[in-house]
């Protein structure tokens, strides 16, 4: 029950299993990349801030940096690596892409899921909401324009 | 053994005993047993980071997350019961008819971001006691009753004495905020709620929430709560008592706002000077009076 030292914690990330073994104080965020190896989520500022570490838990976007790997055994987590099919990538990314909603990347995935987890609550936000989820997140390059471009065009693709 | 991160200097917490409690008893018992070597590990999205900059080195850590009997809402007698665990995202919309539900949604869309709403909870914010913390100001202007429980017995602990100052409240280190009871106010009543904040999702630098009715055209149990100003959620009872009684417009308005400002205790920090927030809390307090009477 009580253990500083290291506990095993099965974590279910993008539909695998990951088995690892954790001391409590490892956050999720380090969990994920260096236990699981999923080196996609990215860490800034590690207390909330700055949104890079968000992922999706159970639907939702939270920061990976603010919860402990030993408090998410049964949740469905998705990283930045499960939004891709193979070589396809996930309409997101592509209009990203597209629109050059990236200049450095680092905070990409966090928007990537932050957007993903928001589309599939609200697949026709407003503009207004739109700049108002994004304002969760620091991008310090593109300046916000390209990113809101990219995840309407996504919206209007994934509405089909 | 690849990098190490565990250098203090990092952004890692320190080392501590985690404790997922099956029940609310055995969760109490923990309590009791680690006192103030213990921490209510609830939404995390205070308390985390502080451990990530080791402000905070608590040597264990109580998760009530488990806990699911906790993250209930119930209308009971003129009364909403908030179960400590329900998350900040949950209030975005009414939940409850009438005007204690759109002051809940007013707020709720001012806490954090987001994602931080998805995992921070009410029960959570109030027992962090942030003076800014939009949560600690609604308690303090509906006057809610705080429930707490500890495996000797329980109390009920009104706002006014719960928060005592900066991220200190009346709770005893094996005590556990059960619940918040907020008065369902009278379908008749406004209510309006007024922040500023340099940059979305930032502590306010001030905020204001009001309520009142309008008996025979006259302004009727109007109160004022002020956040972000001093080390505590305050009310404003010289501004309440002025416009008593007033006709509701901009004079009432305006001159209440004024009073408010003038009576408060502000505090100057490296965010705002104490005039700054005075004067922010006097245009807060006048819109958040028009904001309630064009909506409500």
């Amino acid at each position: 029950m009580s253990n500083r030292t290291e506990v095993e914690v099965r974590l279910n990330v993008n539909g695998r299993d990951y088995r690892v073994r954790v001391e409590p104080r490892r956050t999720l965020a380090d969990t994920l990349r260096d236990n699981c190896g999923l080196t996609g989520t990215h860490l800034g500022c590690e207390h909330g801030v700055c949104g890079a570490c968000t992922i999706l838990a159970d639907g939702e976007p939270v920061r990976a940096c603010l919860m402990f790997a030993v408090q998410c055994e049964g949740m469905e987590l998705r990283t930045v690596e499960g939004l891709a099919d193979g070589d396809r990538l996930h309409p997101l990314q592509q209009a990203f892409w597209e629109n050059h909603g990236l200049q450095c990347g680092f905070c990409t995935p966090g928007f990537l899921m932050l957007a993903t987890g928001y589309l599939e609550q609200r697949p026709e936000p407003d503009e207004e909401e739109l700049k108002e989820m994004l304002s969760s997140n620091l991008c310090r390059c593109t300046g916000y324009q390209n990113i809101l471009k990219a995840v309407k065009q996504a919206a209007a693709e994934m509405r089909g | 053994m690849g990098v190490q991160y565990y250098n203090p200097a990092c952004m890692k917490p320190a080392s501590f005993d985690y404790l997922a409690p099956r029940s609310l008893e055995e969760a109490l018992d923990y309590l009791a047993e680690h006192g103030y070597e213990a921490k209510v590990l609830a939404g995390g999205q205070s308390l985390v980071p502080a451990m990530n900059f080791r402000l905070a080195r608590p040597a264990v850590l109580v998760d009530i997350n488990p806990l699911s009997e906790l993250d209930y809402l119930e209308e009971t007698d003129h009364r909403l019961r908030i179960g400590t665990l329900v998350r900040h995202s949950t209030f975005e919309k009414p939940v409850c008819q009438g005007p204690t539900g759109r002051l809940l949604a007013m707020a709720a869309r001012h806490v954090g971001h987001w994602p931080i709403r998805v995992r921070g909870t009410f029960g959570g914010s109030l027992a962090h006691a942030d003076p800014a913390a939009e949560w600690c100001v609604i308690a303090r202007l509906l006057d809610a009753d705080l429930v707490t429980r500890s495996s000797s017995g329980g109390r009920h602990i009104p706002a006014e004495m719960f928060f005592q100052t900066v991220f200190t409240t009346a709770l005893e280190p094996d005590e556990l905020l059960l619940e918040a009871r907020l008065p369902l106010l009278s379908s008749d009543t406004k209510v309006g709620f007024q922040q500023f904040s340099r940059r979305a999702g930032d502590f306010a630098l001030a905020m204001v929430a009001v309520a009142f009715q309008i008996e025979e055209g006259k302004v009727m149990n109007p109160r004022i709560a002020l956040g972000g100003v001093s080390d505590r959620p305050l009310r404003a009872p010289e501004a309440e008592q002025m416009i008593e009684g007033a006709d509701p417009g901009d004079p009432s308005f305006r001159a209440a706002a004024e009073t408010a400002a003038r009576e408060i205790e502000a505090i100057g920090d490296i965010h705002g000077s104490a005039s700054y927030r005075r004067d922010l809390v006097r245009a807060l307090t006048r819109r958040a009076f028009e904001q309630a009477i064009t909506i409500s």
